[in-house]
């Protein structure tokens, strides 16, 4: 078991409404914060391996695994610019995407 | 012979001048709706494959982006009717997020569909004769046109019957479904360019002969992307005789010789830098004298029967000058303003050509939201015939307003935040959807576009600048055309950071150049600086009315090369 340069978590695509997702504890989550974070290859091989099944099973697309830092909430940030957006929503229209309905749910952003 | 109802068109559909489906186009498009919806079940499903529907939803112009599917539909030649563009407003709010993007492509694009919807917006868009096919994948792509067509002075002939033959001709065209990559064709026929054809794969203009006769101009291996060509003339003169007999020996050319191991050398014009133009011209007029042309045989029946759709509207009879405008425009001078910049020539006295902006001061360009269509849909009938046009810089034409309307129509626009008195200025920047919504991207473009636009919001200042085309890409991709800007930005990532590369002397008309490299790239905060410096460099350095290109062409680009490093130099941020 290797440790992994940078925490990573688990995101893609639901197929049927192509929303971003992202694998938490029980399953896939619309909200980063609650991804599960894994810290060494064999959980990252693990998380990728149920991405590939959920795949087969057409639940999802476009499964990859990306770099995190872990918050002092132990919530994930994406590292990368592209994923910091798909985690939120387009940054010129506040009001679509993820940062929208997370507003409205009252999740802290 | 034809498939299509002879009858000239007198259907309910028509509310301007543009093509109208008979039975065959209606039967064809409803076909190819059931066909995917039966495609979308059977990958909800699970019959399907991702690998195996993919490509079947890219022939339906439907892509996955990084927030949601995005529906790309087809705006042939860039010309809506009133109940099209109503139609697009309704798909907008029932199905997507009240909002929809105009593209480069005169195309419109919206960014958050559900796939399980997706064939009832395509049942919905073949309500109004529209429809998402061939607006991805490797195939001949929405046929683009001057968006002048049919009102622009200086025309020889309206481009739009001849875009309409080629769309019908290689809609679903089997030899030319999967090409080595994709084809985009545009044709214009007027004397100014505002098609950009010399950047397109095949760019068609129409001429005249010194006997008169029309016919075509063909230039061909013209693109942008990450290896930007100018078109190369590959016929000066084409009958309209056999106009798609040379252009079937031109794609079976490029589909016989056209590389397909390599993505990024697949296109039309790799295969003419690399084999040299008179070898490509070679191997088509090879092909062109020894194919069977009797399948291409110009049908002047059918061509008649297309270019009657598009016959001129029934103009009053009005004096070339308004006195009604010439008094509201010293009455008011932000109308004055509008009609300076957004107000062009009609061909017919007593009418003129309205650009509509997309570009609000710090706005997304080519962003329109569904009551923002409904409004442009209710004024083209109130005032334009019913007609709207979707330019390449992602704007919207009323093409045939009286002039005696224009004070009218422009209150209205006012009211509706559509007013802004910019065309063809520093602010009508054109640029991509980026990283803010397109998978691939590598740096976002419309916050870029946005800062500029801030930058230079007084509108006075930008009339003073005069003509300059912004363009930017958020990838190597370049739908934003910054190649032919005469100011180009481009996105990259650059040690995991977005940074901008900036050219200029770019230019998309006949005169058609590419943008070159001004220095290293530089950070999003830096970019409206860079821009200011470069501007007020040519405010300084012009002579006369010289346009930002012609003072660039004439001091030449190592003086903006030295500029840009003496004030790196200075300790200032480009």
């Amino acid at each position: 078991m290797a440790g992994l340069e940078r925490p990573q978590i688990l995101l893609a695509s639901d197929l049927a409404h192509g929303d971003v997702v992202f694998l938490g504890a029980s399953g896939w989550e619309r909200d980063c914060h609650r991804a599960k974070i894994v810290y060494d290859s064999d959980a990252a091989a693990a998380l990728q391996a149920f991405g590939q099944a959920e795949i087969a099973k057409n639940h999802v697309v476009d499964v990859y695994l990306a770099d995190v830092a872990v918050d002092a909430s132990g919530a994930p940030e994406p590292l990368h610019y592209r994923e910091k957006i798909r985690a939120l929503g387009p940054s010129v229209r506040r009001d679509l995407g993820k940062q929208a309905w997370l507003r409205r749910s009252g999740d802290a952003m | 012979m034809t498939a299509h109802d002879p009858v000239l068109p007198s259907r309910p559909n028509a509310g301007g001048t543009t093509y109208v489906y008979d039975q065959f186009d209606a039967a064809f498009v409803r076909e190819r709706v059931a066909e995917f919806r039966e495609q979308v079940e059977r990958r909800l499903a699970g019959a399907l494959t991702e690998d195996e529907f993919r490509p079947f939803r890219l022939m339906n112009g439907l892509y996955l982006q990084l927030h949601a599917y995005m529906l790309r539909i087809a705006i042939p030649y860039g010309t809506l009717t009133a109940r099209q563009l109503r139609q697009l407003a309704y798909i907008a709010d029932q199905w997507d997020q009240g909002y929809g993007h105009f593209t480069t492509r005169q195309n419109l694009q919206y960014n958050w569909p559900k796939l399980v919807d997706v064939p009832d917006i395509l049942d919905a868009l073949a309500d109004v004769d529209m429809h998402a096919i061939q607006t991805s994948g490797n195939c001949i792509r929405n046929i683009t046109a001057d968006h002048f067509a049919g009102v622009a002075a200086d025309e020889i002939e309206d481009p739009r019957p001849t875009a309409e033959f080629l769309r019908q001709w290689s809609s679903a065209h089997s030899e030319f479904s999967f090409l080595p990559r994709k084809f985009k064709f545009a044709v214009t026929g007027a004397e100014h360019d505002r098609a950009a054809i010399m950047v397109h794969d095949i760019g068609l203009r129409i001429v005249k002969s010194p006997a008169g006769e029309i016919g075509y101009q063909v230039a061909v291996g013209g693109g942008l992307g990450r290896s930007p060509f100018i078109c190369k003339v590959v016929r000066e003169f084409l009958p309209r005789a056999d106009l798609l007999a040379y252009l079937e020996a031109i794609m079976r050319t490029y589909n016989r010789f056209g590389r397909r191991d390599n993505k990024f050398k697949a296109r039309i014009k790799i295969l003419v830098h690399e084999r040299g133009l008179d070898e490509i011209r070679e191997a088509v007029e090879a092909e062109f004298a020894a194919m069977d042309r009797a399948p291409f045989a110009y049908d002047t029946q059918e061509f008649v029967r297309i270019a009657a759709f598009f016959a001129p509207p029934s103009y009053a009879k009005l004096p070339a000058r308004s006195a009604s405008l010439e008094t509201a425009k010293l009455e008011n001078r932000d109308f004055a303003d509008f009609v300076s910049v957004n107000v062009a020539e009609h061909k017919i006295d007593g009418y003129a050509i309205v650009t509509v902006s997309l570009k609000p001061i710090g706005g997304i360009p080519g962003d329109a939201a569904s009551h923002q269509m409904r409004v442009l849909a209710d004024l083209a009938e109130k005032f334009g015939l019913g007609e709207l046009r979707v330019s390449h810089a992602q704007n919207i034409i009323l093409p045939h307003v009286k002039k005696d309307d224009l004070f009218a129509l422009w209150r209205a626009l006012d009211t509706a935040g559509l007013a802004t008195a910019n065309a063809g200025l520093v602010s009508d920047i054109i640029s991509c959807p980026g990283l803010d919504y397109c998978s691939l991207a590598t740096a976002r473009s419309i916050p870029i576009a946005q800062a500029i636009s801030r930058r230079f919001a007084d509108l006075e200042r930008q009339r003073r600048i005069g003509e300059l085309g912004v363009k930017i890409s958020g990838c190597v991709n370049a739908c934003g055309h910054h190649h032919v800007g005469a100011i180009g930005i481009l996105g990259l990532e650059k040690k995991g950071a977005e940074s901008y590369q900036i050219t200029l002397g770019g230019d998309p008309t006949f005169e058609a150049s590419i943008g070159e490299l001004l220095g290293p790239g530089v950070s999003a905060e830096q970019v409206p600086e860079v821009i200011e410096h470069i501007v007020e460099f040519y405010l300084a350095e012009r002579q006369g009315d010289e346009r930002f290109i012609d003072t660039w062409r004439r001091i030449g680009h190592q003086r903006f090369k030295e500029l840009a490093w003496r004030e790196g130099e200075d300790g200032s941020d480009i």
